[in-house]
């Protein structure tokens, strides 16, 4: 297991680097000029001897692989500039706003699970039936809503019309509540929806009919021997999920005035503050393959197929 | 018995999919295209200000009332369907083009030429879509044209990968190497051969990925990243809607709902789409 984790772990930094180097030449090449930003961002007239002198600071006059190297070294020492805005480092600004994003992306992803696996098996276990045509139809709107007029929708119904729930910023649960739902409705559905088509195609699977041979209480054969099967697509769309969670909390920290990552990038992609949005992005990444690593790591060890396969493969 | 103990015993029926849901995506769809038809051809110009009439409920002069500027909301709305659905038409064909061209030449050259695109293909997937959507429009600079592409380039190397993987397989046919063997040249035998397979594939998951394409396109409008505010579209509408939820509360309701129903419409015209031409992707989805 461990050679299988170190495996993974080494296709890591090969990408993160092909990264790094394409969000570092894509912000070069895009239609932005740096120094002109950086000059209107600090109310400096742009003169030809100013231009000169933000170019020279920001290191604009040397060649292009130059800059790309002395930009990842400071990086790799967790240095990634000064934002043009606030004069802070950015990595300080972004890890200041980070822990409010990832407890709701979190708490989002704890909902996901914990609601669309119940749903999943209900609608499995009475298919065609009532609960099923119930959750298929929650699936499917859920699927198709827009998630931030989701959350303009609960903001109407909870705290404007029924003053039940605090409409705007972070504290209490009470707080979370709106927020989660919002992000974590879309995946919830899609989850669920996996879950269902999932155990329908495991309960035709050969070793379920031996159970049923066997005599196994209807319970068990259920829990044991189709519902653990059937979880294994689950963890893999789970990794793709977190992909959208993230997407999911930007958009709608902006609603709930959230204090957390996705504002500071918005009015970082409004002010053309290139440091941030070039460190948000990677921290992002950064996440995103973490999180989809312990996926993998999950997944190897619920199915000894995989990790078998992967190990005598190397 | 369970359900799932009459699914263990006719594994292989599976029910043909009532043909209600086919309808009502197509009539969603057509209704919206409809609308965006017709939008310029009514009276109402979307982007007249007439501050005299300011937020005004539903009434004879303004059918579904007016915004916060006293422009008319349902000429806003249609205008804004035309928006909306003009920027993932042209999504798509970039999406499809990039896909097509990329995955094709990756498939068919190999060697070196395959193992660059796919690493670069990969480094595109390493980042979440819409983190990746983001910093694209931050490089590009805001603006609807630069959304579209943020967009385009955020999600073509899933369909470069797809687009790939069938060219091997399909390489490999029998069918192919008779053309091969009969003298086609290369290009001909992909675009005789090969793509026909792989267009229907890719129509299928295109199909199944707009409604995600248009939310992603509103959601990108509602941080104000996308178009101008002038211009209509459902995004900026429930951006600048959001001030006046405590007043006048429908006037966010109405652009939510469009986008709702378009979404809704194109992902049962996607399900439909899928099942007609590629049962093999059939799941037992909704």
């Amino acid at each position: 297991m461990l050679r299988f984790i170190a495996g993974r772990l080494l296709t890591l930094p090969p990408l993160l680097l092909a990264v790094s180097a394409g969000v570092f030449l894509l912000l070069r090449l895009g239609r932005g000029d740096p120094a002109l930003d950086y000059l209107r961002l600090s109310n400096i007239p742009p003169t030809d001897a100013a231009i000169a002198e933000a170019q020279r600071l920001l290191g604009l006059d040397r060649p292009l692989a130059e800059q790309y190297l002395s930009w990842l070294w400071q990086a790799l020492h967790l240095d990634f500039g000064l934002s043009y805005v606030t004069r802070q480092p950015v990595l300080d600004d972004l890890l200041h706003y980070l822990p409010a994003t990832l407890q709701l992306g979190a708490a989002a992803l704890a909902v996901t699970l914990a609601v669309s696996l119940p749903l999943g098996v209900w609608a499995a276990r009475h298919r065609d039936r009532m609960p099923d045509h119930l959750v298929r139809a929650l699936a499917f709107v859920g699927v198709s809503i827009p998630n931030f007029w989701l959350g303009f929708l609960l903001v109407l119904l909870f705290a404007v019309t029924l003053n039940w729930l605090p409409p705007l910023g972070r504290g209490g649960w009470s707080h979370m509540v709106m927020p989660v739902a919002a992000v974590s409705l879309m995946s919830l559905c899609i989850n669920a929806r996996l879950l269902r088509a999932s155990m329908l195609e495991t309960a035709g699977q050969r070793h379920v009919l031996y159970a049923r041979l066997r005599g196994l209480p209807e319970r068990r054969v259920v829990h044991g021997h189709i519902l653990r099967n059937a979880l294994l697509p689950i963890v893999t769309a789970t990794g793709m999920h977190i992909g959208e969670l993230l997407g999911g909390t930007l958009v709608i920290e902006n609603i709930f005035g959230w204090p957390g990552v996705g504002r500071y990038a918005v009015s970082a992609i409004h002010n053309r503050d290139y440091p941030v949005l070039q460190c948000f992005t990677l921290l992002m990444t950064v996440i995103f393959v973490l999180c989809n690593l312990a996926v993998d790591v999950l997944y190897a060890w619920l199915d000894p197929r995989i990790r078998l396969a992967r190990e005598a493969a190397r | 018995m369970s359900a799932l103990a009459e699914e263990a015993a006719t594994p292989a029926i599976r029910r043909r999919r009532p043909r209600r849901t086919t309808l009502a995506g197509l009539a969603l769809v057509g209704t919206m295209i409809l609308g965006a038809l017709a939008a310029p051809l009514l009276p109402w110009d979307p982007e007249a200000v007439d501050l005299m009439a300011r937020l005004e409920g539903p009434g004879a002069a303004h059918w579904l009332g007016t915004d916060h500027l006293g422009r008319d909301v349902l000429a806003r709305l249609l205008h804004g369907a035309s928006v909306s659905l003009g920027a993932v038409a042209a999504i798509v064909g970039l999406i499809l083009a990039l896909g097509i061209g990329v995955g094709g030449l990756s498939g068919l050259l190999g060697g070196r030429t395959d193992r660059i695109v796919m690493r670069v293909c990969d480094g595109f997937l390493t980042v979440p879509t819409f983190v990746l959507a983001m910093f694209m429009v931050g490089a590009l600079g805001t603006g609807m044209a630069n959304v579209m592409l943020a967009i385009a380039l955020s999600h073509w190397a899933w369909y470069a990968r797809l687009v790939r993987g069938m060219v091997l397989s399909l390489r490999e046919r029998d069918y192919v190497a008779a053309a091969i063997v009969s003298g086609a040249s290369r290009p001909r035998v992909f675009v005789e051969h090969i793509l026909p397979g792989v267009l229907v594939q890719l129509v299928v998951l295109a199909s199944l990925d707009i409604g995600h394409m248009i939310l992603h396109v509103a959601g990108l409008s509602f941080l104000g990243l996308g178009v101008t505010p002038p211009t209509p579209e459902w995004g900026v509408m429930i951006n600048e809607a959001r001030e006046f939820i405590w007043t006048q509360p429908t006037l966010m309701l109405w652009p939510g709902l469009m986008i709702l129903l378009t979404v809704m419409g194109f992902n049962l015209l996607g399900d439909a789409l899928r099942d007609r031409l590629d049962p093999t992707l059939a799941g037992d989805g909704c």
